[in-house]
C-alpha cells in the first residue's frame, strides 16, 4: 500500500507537468504569414504558448515533448474572423438608432453550434458584432474560441468593467435607414444624428478631463458616453458597416472630424474609392458575395475590390459575415480575391494577421511567432483550394477541433440535428432583406 | 438567323479582347464592346475548340480533345490527333472544356439583383394554388443576374417562380443569351411549381399547416383530374369552359409536365412521394435537404432530385441539410442535379458551379460533380437531346476553363452558346 502510495506520489508532479509537456508539430508546409513559407517547417508550444517557429534542424526539440508528424499538411495560424454573428447575440433595440451602450457580450450563447461550425473552418479569433439596422448598434466583442461555459471564458480583454472587449458597430447606408420613429429617413440625417451624438461626448470628454479625477467634479456617470470618450480616445475601435463609395467617404469624413479609429467593412464599392481610403489609413475588411446585388448598396460588389484596395496600400482583411457566407468556407472569400488579382501572402495574411491588427491583437495573434498564443490550424493541402480541408484547429495549446472525431466532423459538414437552433439572424436576412 | 447582327463587330474583336469581360465593374466602352462581342457572327462560321482535358460527359475526359462546331451544332468530338481542322476553322483552345452549364432550378430572371419591387416578380402571394402562372410571362432575358451567370459558364436556365406557394407556376427553360424570352426558350412549359412544408405558411394565410396544405392540394389535384374527364368529352358542348389554373394541374396529371415539388424535411419528401403515389404523376424533387434520411425510398420511388445548393443556410426547414447529400445521393443511385435556388437578399442569386465545387469537396467525385451540372441535369429536365454534353448534333454550349473548373481560382475564359463566342473572359492562368 505505501509502496502504491509512493508510487503516486511519484506520478503526481508527471501528471501535473503533463499539462506543462510541450507539443511539436514537425513535417508540415508552414506558413507563419509574417515569414516567409517553410517547407519542413516545426512548431513547437507549451503553455498555450508558442515556443518557437522554424525550418527543420533550426528549432531546439523540447525533450520529453508530444511530437506530431505533419508530413504532408499545411500549418498555418488560426483564422481572425473580423465580423461575425455566430453566438446568437444581440444589440440595440427599436427604442432608438444609437446605441453604444449596448453590448453583445451580455447576448451571446457559448453553447451555440455555430461557434462550433466557425472552429471547423479554422477561425480562432472572431469579432461578434450586432447587425447593421441601427446607426450604433452596440459594443462588439473580440472572442477566442476556447472551450467555455460562458462569455467570460472566451474573451479576450480581462474584464468587462474595467477593460475594452470589443469594437463598435457602426452602420450607415440603406440598411439604418427607416424614416420613422428614432430612425434617420435620409444619408444626412443619419450622419447629423451622429454628429451630434460624438459632439455631446466630446463634450463629456471635456468635463472628465476638467475633473481630473476628483469625484465632486466628475459628471454622472452615462454608459453611451463613456462608450463613446473610449471612441474618442483610439481605445475602442469603430468597426463600421457601409457600402457605397460615397458611404465610405462619409465615414472617412466623420473618423477625421472626431479623431477615431475606424475599420472599414463590407466597402462593397470600395474598389471606386481606393486611393481615398488608403490615404485615411482606414483598414477594410470585405465581405466576398456569390453575385452582387441583393440590395441597393450591393449592386456593384466585386471581388476584385480586395485586390484593388490592396494595391493601394490599404489593409486588407476579409469576413465571413456568418449567416451571409458560412464560417467554413472562410478561405473562399480570400481565394475569390486572389482569383480578381490579390497576391496569395496577402490572401492569408487578410485571414490571420491583417484581421489581428483591425481588432488591435496583432501582438497576440495572427502569425506563427514565438510567444503568441497557441493559436494554429493544420490543413489537408493548399489554403486556397476547394478540395482542401481543417484536418485541426488548436486554440492555446488545446485541440478544439478535429475532422477525425465523428463529434466533431458533423459541424464541418452538417446533418440532422447539428445546427439544432436554427439560423439567427436577428432579423437580418428577413423578407424584407433588412439587416446587414 | 437567329440574333440581331451588327455589320461592324469584326473589327471591334481585336479591341475587345483586350478589357475586362466579366459583366460587373468594367468601364462604359468595355460593356459596349461586350455587347458587340456577345453578337460576334460566328454563326455560319466553323470553329474548333481544343482542350487539354475535354469534358464531353459522353464517355471518359479526352485529353487533347477537340470539338468540332458548325452553325450552332457541334460536328464532331473527339482527340486532336484523330480529328482533323480544315484550314477554315477558327481554333479556340484551352486547359480545360466542358459542356455549357445546366442551372437546374433558379429564379433569376425573375427575380432581378436590385432586389426592389420593381424587379422581384419571383412569387404571386393573392393565393396559394396558381399553377397557371406562366414563368414565360415574366422572365427578363436582360437581367444582370443572367449575365452574370453567363459570364461563370452557365449557358442553360431552368428557371420559374420561387419556392413558397403550394403551387406557384409553370416553370421555363432558356438559354442565357437572347433579347427576348421567345428567342432563348428551350421549352415555355417545363415544370408545375410546388412546395411542401412551412415556407407556404408564412407566405399565406392559410394553409397554416402542412397538413392542411396538402388537403388544399389534394382537393385541386381531385378537381383537376373531374376536369380532364370532363375536357375528353367527346361532345365538345359538354365539355366545361377553360380553366387554366385545372388545366395547368391536368397537364401534371396527365403527364405532360413534371411536378417539381420543393421538400427539404424527410417529412415532406415523404407527403411528396405520397402525392405522387396517389395522383401518378411525375415527380421531381427539388431541395431535399434530408434526402440523406430517405434515401431508400426515393431511389425506391424512382424520383430524380435537384438539391439545395451545397452552401444553402441551414436554417427553416433546411436547417439539417447537409453538405454532403449530392455524395450520398450519388452513392444511393439517385439521379441528381445541381441548382442555385431562391435567395431573398445577398447573394441576390447563387452559382450552380460554385455549389457543385463544394459539393466536389464533400465526398462526391469531381466527374460526377461536372456530370450533375451538365448531362445528368439535362437528362432530369428533359433537354438531353439539345444540350448538356459535347456530342455529335448537339447544341455548341461549351466553356472553356482556365484550369480546374471547381477551385475558387479558376477563371472562365470563353463561353459558348449555340457557337457563338458570348463571354471572352480574362483568361489570367498560365498556359
Amino acid at each position: 500500500m505505501i509502496k502504491i502510495l509512493q508510487y503516486l506520489t511519484l506520478l503526481l508532479p508527471l501528471l501535473c507537468l503533463g499539462q506543462e509537456q510541450a507539443l511539436v508539430f514537425q513535417g508540415a508546409l508552414v506558413y507563419p504569414v509574417t515569414a516567409a513559407p517553410m517547407e519542413d517547417g516545426v512548431l513547437v508550444v507549451q503553455h498555450g504558448k508558442i515556443l518557437a517557429v522554424g525550418p527543420a534542424g533550426k528549432v531546439v526539440i523540447p525533450e520529453g515533448a508530444e511530437m506530431h508528424d505533419l508530413r504532408g499538411k499545411v500549418l498555418m495560424p488560426g483564422l481572425v474572423d473580423t465580423h461575425s454573428h455566430i453566438g446568437d447575440g444581440d444589440g440595440g433595440d427599436r427604442s432608438a438608432t444609437l446605441h453604444p451602450d449596448a453590448r453583445i457580450l451580455d447576448a451571446i450563447n457559448v453553447r451555440d453550434p455555430h461557434l462550433k461550425k466557425a472552429l471547423a473552418g479554422g477561425i480562432t479569433t472572431v469579432n461578434i458584432m450586432p447587425g447593421s439596422g441601427y446607426l450604433m448598434s452596440g459594443q462588439t466583442v473580440y472572442l477566442k474560441l476556447r472551450e467555455g461555459r460562458s462569455i467570460e471564458d472566451l474573451l479576450y480583454c480581462d474584464d468587462p468593467l474595467n477593460s475594452i472587449c470589443g469594437g463598435l458597430k457602426m452602420a450607415n447606408g440603406t440598411n439604418s435607414l427607416r424614416g420613422e420613429g428614432p430612425f434617420p429617413g435620409t444619408r444626412a440625417k443619419s450622419a447629423a444624428m451622429v454628429r451630434q451624438l460624438f459632439v455631446k461626448a466630446q463634450d463629456y470628454q471635456r468635463k472628465l478631463k476638467a475633473a481630473a479625477g476628483d469625484p465632486e467634479k466628475m459628471p454622472a456617470r452615462d454608459l453611451q458616453m463613456e462608450t463613446l470618450v473610449e471612441v474618442l480616445e483610439g481605445r475602442r475601435i469603430v468597426h463600421h458597416h457601409t457600402h457605397r463609395h460615397d458611404d465610405i467617404l462619409t465615414v472617412l469624413r466623420l473618423a477625421k472630424e472626431f479623431g477615431f479609429r475606424v475599420v472599414l467593412h463590407h466597402v462593397s464599392e470600395g474598389w471606386m474609392v481606393a486611393e481615398e481610403i488608403a490615404a485615411a489609413g482606414a483598414p477594410c475588411s470585405i465581405i466576398a458575395i456569390d453575385s452582387p446585388g441583393g440590395k441597393l448598396e450591393a449592386v456593384n460588389l466585386l471581388n476584385k475590390t480586395g485586390a484593388i484596395l490592396a494595391a493601394a496600400g490599404v489593409d486588407v482583411a476579409y469576413h465571413t459575415d456568418d449567416g451571409i457566407t458560412d464560417s467554413r468556407l472562410f478561405f473562399r472569400s480570400a481565394a475569390f480575391g486572389v482569383k480578381e488579382g490579390l497576391s496569395r501572402e496577402k490572401a492569408l495574411a487578410s485571414l490571420t494577421i491583417a484581421g489581428a491588427r483591425m481588432l488591435d491583437l496583432q501582438e497576440r495573434i495572427g502569425s506563427l511567432e514565438a510567444g503568441k498564443d497557441a493559436d494554429f490550424i493544420i490543413l489537408s493541402g493548399d489554403p486556397l483550394s476547394v478540395y482542401t480541408h481543417v484536418e485541426q484547429t488548436w486554440v492555446e495549446g488545446t485541440l478544439r477541433f478535429d475532422r477525425a472525431n465523428p463529434e466533431d466532423y458533423q459541424y464541418a459538414v452538417g446533418g440532422y440535428g447539428v445546427f439544432r437552433e436554427g439560423f439567427h439572424a436577428h432579423g437580418c436576412l428577413d423578407e424584407e432583406g433588412g439587416g446587414r | 438567323m437567329k440574333r440581331v447582327r451588327n455589320a461592324e463587330c469584326g473589327m471591334r474583336i481585336g479591341r475587345a479582347a483586350g478589357c475586362f469581360p466579366k459583366a460587373f465593374g468594367m468601364d462604359a466602352g468595355c460593356w459596349m464592346l461586350v455587347v458587340m462581342l456577345m453578337s460576334l457572327p460566328l454563326w455560319g462560321q466553323k470553329v474548333a475548340v481544343r482542350g487539354e482535358t475535354v469534358y464531353t460527359m459522353a464517355g471518359a475526359p479526352l485529353a487533347d480533345g477537340v470539338v468540332l462546331i458548325r452553325d450552332g451544332k457541334i460536328e464532331k468530338v473527339g482527340k486532336a490527333a484523330e480529328v482533323k481542322i480544315g484550314n477554315d476553322y477558327t481554333v479556340l483552345s484551352g486547359k480545360v472544356v466542358t459542356p455549357g452549364l445546366i442551372d437546374a432550378h433558379t429564379v433569376v430572371g425573375l427575380a432581378g439583383y436590385y432586389n426592389q419591387p420593381h424587379d422581384q416578380d419571383q412569387l404571386d402571394k393573392s393565393s396559394p394554388i396558381q399553377p397557371e402562372l406562366r414563368a414565360l410571362d415574366a422572365y427578363n432575358p436582360r437581367e444582370k443576374l443572367v449575365e452574370w451567370l453567363r459570364g461563370l459558364g452557365v449557358t442553360t436556365l431552368h428557371t420559374g417562380q420561387a419556392p413558397g406557394a403550394l403551387a406557384s407556376g409553370q416553370s421555363i427553360l432558356v438559354k442565357t443569351v437572347g433579347n427576348t424570352v421567345e428567342e432563348v426558350l428551350l421549352d415555355s412549359a417545363a415544370m408545375v411549381t410546388l412546395t411542401l412544408g412551412s415556407a407556404v405558411s408564412r407566405n399565406y394565410k392559410s394553409p397554416g399547416t402542412s397538413a392542411k396544405g396538402v388537403a388544399m392540394l389534394r382537393t385541386e389535384l381531385l378537381k383537376a383530374r373531374e376536369y380532364q374527364k370532363k375536357m375528353a368529352n367527346k361532345d365538345i358542348s359538354k365539355r366545361p369552359a377553360r380553366d387554366l389554373k385545372l388545366e395547368a394541374l391536368a397537364m401534371v396529371l396527365s403527364g405532360k409536365l413534371p411536378a417539381l415539388i420543393t421538400a427539404n424535411r424527410a417529412v415532406e419528401i415523404m407527403t411528396a412521394l405520397r402525392l405522387a403515389n396517389e395522383f401518378g404523376f411525375r415527380l421531381i424533387l427539388d431541395g431535399a435537404a434530408e434526402a440523406y434520411l430517405v434515401l431508400e425510398e426515393i431511389r425506391a420511388a424512382g424520383v430524380p432530385v435537384i438539391i439545395h445548393p451545397t452552401m444553402a443556410r441551414p436554417r427553416g426547414d433546411s436547417r439539417n441539410l447537409s453538405l454532403e447529400t449530392a455524395a450520398k445521393l450519388k452513392q444511393a443511385g439517385i439521379p441528381f442535379a445541381f441548382q442555385s435556388g431562391y435567395e431573398g437578399y445577398v447573394p441576390k442569386t447563387r452559382v450552380v458551379l460554385f455549389e457543385a465545387a463544394i459539393a466536389a469537396a464533400n465526398g462526391l467525385a469531381r466527374e460526377d460533380a461536372l456530370a450533375a451540372l451538365t448531362i445528368n441535369s439535362a437528362k432530369i429536365l428533359g433537354i438531353d437531346r439539345r444540350v448538356g454534353s459535347l456530342e455529335k448534333g448537339k447544341d455548341a454550349d461549351l466553356v472553356i476553363f482556365g484550369g480546374d473548373p471547381f477551385e475558387y481560382t479558376t477563371h472562365v475564359c470563353t463561353v459558348m452558346v449555340d457557337g457563338e463566342v458570348v463571354v471572352q473572359g480574362e483568361c489570367r492562368e498560365k498556359r
